[in-house]
């Protein structure tokens, strides 16, 4: 019981990350970026390409390693996404909601099978494994890279909290996001603040992306397409474009996940995740946290 | 040069070069799709090789599939991205109906018809109340339950799928011209329904839903019928599969099909039922073309789907709507 409560935070916690980023940008311009999910493949593949580039890593140092190659990979995938906005979307802001969605659908094709022109189809290795000994927690098996990734996840979400409800910049954010055209006339640059949403969001993709390969060891370049899924449905059953409530529905999610599998079995776990989303749609589309709107957009 | 008459009582848009507009008239002719009916008959006086018949029948069933999510996409504006979620209900309804039971092929259709307009229902009715983006994710969702649940269940053979499916006739050239026949009849079938009183309560809902509403549209029905038809010509499209390759598995209806299907869509012109064919005919057949460029080709249709929204959001063969001004 305990083991899979933690299972379920520690898995809820990559949701919620990843999550962050589709929810910011989905408040902000409501867009779904089908792509986000392919920025954290991307992130775990830079992630690689740097570890590589580095050599070889002894195991004391793994983890001050990990963080240094995650900020770089932050980096990378942060300016990704700028790009990705600056090229595939602005375009077509004014345009109909179809052709911005399915410009995202070419956009996350396009990164899936660019990455694999660039890396290959085959499952790559990560060459740093955050070796851990195990903890015995209230009848739960912890180990200690486990405690590290959440608390790195977990610091980056509460600095992104901070950012957006205590900075100007985050105030812009909010405010474009109630109203663009209003808040242009109030002198806010729009489009910067567009991009560094989306090198915001992106950059906590690549965040988890790191470690996401480090912890599993293997990566892909389908990685994405799945755990992007995963953390719209958790952005959604916590209130897609609230920042807390996104956090909540990734952990949400991920405890569901854990309990599902135990009931169900390793292999309808998926779908018993698709399965809750259909049903909050369904049931309270504004998500746990998420105000109810009468608007129709 | 020869223009082949015009049908009554329709105006077309004045503008552009003479050539455009010579070109615009040829698309829109009545005739065009009798043309491509011909081209698909002769086709094999042509080019008869069992690759060549295999190629041909797979890109016929791929127009059937674009044709019906051509109701759902490009009529009605609803992005369904997991579309291939129905082909797999029809071909697994099909597949287990006729290996189980011993049926023929061609009894298990109505069954089919029913079960997808089923689906269709099940995954409509929740969702279509919902903006469209949040009915595209859900419907990627859908697709992936529906692979995962084929891929668990023991009736539908796990991974390894149904095998020993009958075909519906020995002979690739018959079967060839019975999927063409069925085909032809669907693409019809969704283009006059495309022009019919429901089709234009489609194109207003895709295009200013709220309107739509209140001008005593039932917005929700009128989705959810353009859903169920676009579930059903994906079954339909899934039993000729079934009967073509006689073994399916989970692995032929993932993300990457639908993608592959709204490509068609996209690239022909959302709402045009002769550009859904070509765009179909199109994404079908190029790959085995360009057989040197395996690697790159999906990367080559995410990059095209991008430039195609880009610069020509209506696709390569647009629809011109018969209300002049548009």
């Amino acid at each position: 019981m305990a083991q899979l409560i933690w299972n379920g935070l520690f898995v809820g916690s990559f949701y919620a990350l990843v999550a962050l980023g589709y929810s910011m940008v989905y408040g902000i311009m409501k867009l779904l970026n089908f792509a986000h999910g392919d920025l954290y493949m991307l992130g775990a593949f830079t992630g690689f390409a740097v570890l590589g580039a580095v050599g070889g890593v002894s195991p004391g140092m793994a983890l001050p390693v990990l963080l240094g190659v995650m900020v770089v990979t932050m980096a990378v995938t942060g300016l990704s996404g700028v790009v990705l906005e600056r090229v595939a979307y602005r375009p077509l802001r004014g345009a109909p909601r179809l052709s911005l969605l399915i410009t995202a659908v070419g956009a996350s094709f396009a990164l899936e099978y660019g990455m694999r022109t660039a890396a290959g189809a085959d499952p790559q290795v990560y060459p740093v494994r955050l070796g851990g000994t195990s903890l015995e927690v209230l009848g739960a098996r912890v180990t200690v890279q486990q405690v590290a990734l959440i608390v790195v996840a977990v610091a980056l979400m509460i600095g992104l909290n901070l950012l957006v409800t205590r900075t100007r910049e985050g105030r812009a954010m909010r405010a474009i996001a109630l109203d663009p055209r209003t808040s242009a006339l109030m002198g806010i640059n729009v489009n910067a603040v567009i991009s560094r949403t989306f090198f915001l969001g992106s950059a906590l993709a690549g965040a988890a992306g790191v470690m996401a390969g480090a912890y599993y060891g293997k990566i892909d370049f389908l990685m994405g397409f799945l755990i992007g899924l995963k953390a719209f449905t958790s952005a959604v059953i916590g209130g897609i474009g609230n920042i807390p409530g996104t956090m909540l529905g990734g952990l949400v999610l991920g405890l569901l996940e854990s309990f599902g599998t135990y009931w169900l079995g390793g292999e309808w776990r998926d779908v018993f995740a698709f399965g809750v989303l259909i049903l909050f749609l369904t049931v309270r589309p504004t998500g746990l946290l998420g105000e109810r709107v009468t608007e129709r957009v | 040069m020869t223009a082949p008459a015009k049908a009554p009582g329709a105006r077309r848009p004045r503008h552009g070069t003479p050539l455009g507009r010579a070109v615009t008239r040829l698309f829109d002719d009545k005739w065009a799709g009798a043309a491509g009916l011909a081209v698909a008959v002769l086709a094999p006086f042509v080019i008869a090789t069992p690759y060549a018949l295999s190629v041909m029948t797979s890109a016929a069933i791929f127009v059937m599939l674009a044709s019906g999510l051509n109701i759902v996409v490009g009529f009605c504006g609803l992005l369904d991205l997991g579309y291939v979620a129905f082909y797999a209900v029809g071909a697994y309804t099909s597949g287990v109906l006729a290996t189980r039971l011993d049926l023929p092929l061609w009894a298990t259709v109505p069954v089919v018809v029913v079960v997808t307009a089923l689906a269709g229902v099940v995954i409509g009715a929740p969702t279509l109340r919902l903006r469209s983006d949040y009915l595209a994710i859900v419907t990627l969702g859908f697709g992936e339950i529906i692979r995962i649940t084929a891929n668990n269940l023991e009736i539908t053979g796990g991974p390894s799928g149904i095998y020993g499916i009958p075909g519906l006739t020995s002979s690739p050239v018959v079967f060839y011209y019975i999927t063409v026949a069925v085909v032809a009849l669907a693409v019809a079938g969704a283009s006059r329904l495309g022009r019919s009183r429901l089709g234009r309560a489609w194109r207003f809902v895709r295009e200013d839903e709220d309107a739509a509403e209140a001008m005593g549209v039932h917005t929700y029905r009128v989705k959810l019928a353009a859903y169920i038809a676009g579930a059903v010509w994906g079954g339909l499209a899934g039993v000729l599969f079934a009967a073509q390759v006689s073994a399916i598995s989970p692995g032929s209806f993932t993300f990457l099909s639908s993608a592959l299907v709204l490509m068609a869509v996209v690239l022909g012109g959302m709402g045009s039922s002769p550009g859904v064919v070509i765009g179909a005919v199109v994404i079908s057949v190029l790959p085995e073309v360009l057989r040197d460029f395996a690697d790159y080709r999906f990367f080559l249709f995410g990059v095209l789907l991008i430039v195609v929204m880009l610069l020509r959001p209506q696709g390569l063969w647009p629809h011109r709507s018969r209300e002049a001004g548009s």
